[in-house]
């Protein structure tokens, strides 16, 4: 039997936040993975797959506990590989194709400037074990960000190919950029039990810390406020992320159990 | 038998090598936390380097094999988090085998300060990430030689 002090936080809301942040660091981390082998050049090969690595790696603490707070004798594992698309919590931008290098640079960066504020956060959690987490993986995001940030610059105040396709990546992805500050009833019971901050309280300092860059970067950040949204509720996925889990997990289909 | 004392607990570790740098021990890596008996159960609290590195379920069997191989039954190994890892538990031991090996170790202005082969200071940045998550790939502008740099974090 839980303790009485964990029968105060909303169990089922814990669990969904946690899906959620394991299951951002599962699906960027198996679109990064994408790249292994295709890379432009071998050093950005290798940093990719590091990064890549890093997240499965915070993966497997965000789904192994959200499978302990679940308590159905899961784990990370099943998690992962043994649920359909809407059972997913990530964002939509995390499961947007690749695009070209810059593409995922972009993407990459958007995404680690949003992870990077939100560990710093967490790491003062109420719970211990969210707190523990969080302070092991923003070590890793801090490298990351430094790296992202730096190759968004590096392209978009580049060649006039590079800079084009950086704002052509930028124009993409911005619009589902909001859906990493939306906030509804999981996050408000998040807030009250000292878990996680509100998401919404996140997005003034992410966008100083992205405009500077991307101000370095030449590119100019996109008018329109539209957001697409619907990943992180389960509500509705884009397409791509079917085809992301037909091929994460196709082995574990096709031979349940299977271990090496 | 009798229980070994803590020491030589620790001195058996100190022989454990990591698996993806032979030259440093587990010891000298700074991710054995603790060790400590609990009634007839030797406790070994591990701490990971990167949440992904796939050296650590690796590491955790070769603890266990070697001591087992020392004659302790009863083991428990724990993995910490928190604190998180730093490279300022490395050992000087470690640090110097590592120089030694050929892997600048780490520094805390964030990059190595010589040539891990030919001593020289005029180096330049490959690329963040290197052969493993704990390292990343430098030059040698002096002797031209590439260098695996032992990130600092």
């Amino acid at each position: 039997m839980a303790p009485m002090t964990e029968n105060a936080v909303d169990q089922a809301a814990l669990l969904q936040f946690l899906l959620r942040m394991g299951d951002n660091t599962l699906i960027l981390g198996h679109r990064v993975s994408e790249w292994c082998g295709h890379s432009p050049v071998l050093e950005e090969d290798i940093a990719l797959a590091n990064t890549a690595l890093d997240l499965i790696g915070q993966t497997q603490l965000w789904l192994g506990l959200a499978a302990e707070v679940e308590g159905q004798g899961g784990d990370a594992d099943k998690l992962a590989f043994l649920r359909d698309a809407w059972d997913f919590r990530n964002v939509l931008l995390v499961e947007l194709p690749n695009g070209d290098f810059g593409q995922t640079l972009m993407r990459q960066f958007l995404f680690d400037t949003w992870q990077s504020i939100m560990l710093g956060r967490l790491m003062k959690s109420s719970d211990p074990r969210v707190a523990a987490i969080a302070e092991k993986a923003s070590k890793e995001v801090a490298y990351h960000v430094e790296r992202s940030a730096d190759t968004v610059v590096g392209l978009g105040d580049g060649t006039a190919e590079s800079h084009d396709r950086m704002q052509a990546a930028l124009d993409y992805l911005y619009p589902y950029v909001g859906e990493m500050f939306l906030s509804d009833e999981v996050d408000a019971a998040m807030v009250a039990a000292g878990i996680a901050p509100d998401p919404a309280d996140l997005r003034s300092e992410y966008d100083a810390l992205v405009g500077k860059v991307l101000a370095h970067a030449t590119l100019a950040v996109p008018d329109g406020k539209y957001t697409h949204k619907g990943g992180r509720t389960g509500y509705m996925h884009t397409e791509y992320l079917g085809h992301v889990l037909t091929s994460m997990q196709w082995l574990q289909r096709a031979y349940p159990g299977a271990e090496w | 038998m009798s229980q070994p004392d803590l020491k030589q607990v620790w001195e058996w570790l100190d022989g454990v090598p990591d698996p993806e740098i032979p030259v440093i021990s587990l010891v000298d890596l700074g991710i054995i936390r603790g060790v400590d008996w609990q009634g007839d159960t030797l406790i070994v609290t591990v701490t990971p380097t990167y949440s992904g590195c796939p050296a650590t379920s690796i590491i955790n069997m070769d603890i266990e094999t070697a001591l087992r191989g020392h004659g302790i039954d009863k083991l428990e190994l724990k993995r910490q988090l928190s604190p998180a890892w730093t490279t300022d538990w490395l050992t000087q031991k470690g640090r110097d085998a590592l120089e030694e090996y050929g892997i600048a170790p780490p520094q805390p202005a964030g990059g190595p300060s010589r040539c891990p082969r030919c001593g020289g200071e005029n180096l330049e940045k490959l690329s963040q990430f290197g052969s493993t998550p704990c390292k990343a790939h430098w030059r040698c502008k002096d002797c031209l030689e590439p260098f695996d740099y032992f990130k600092c974090i």
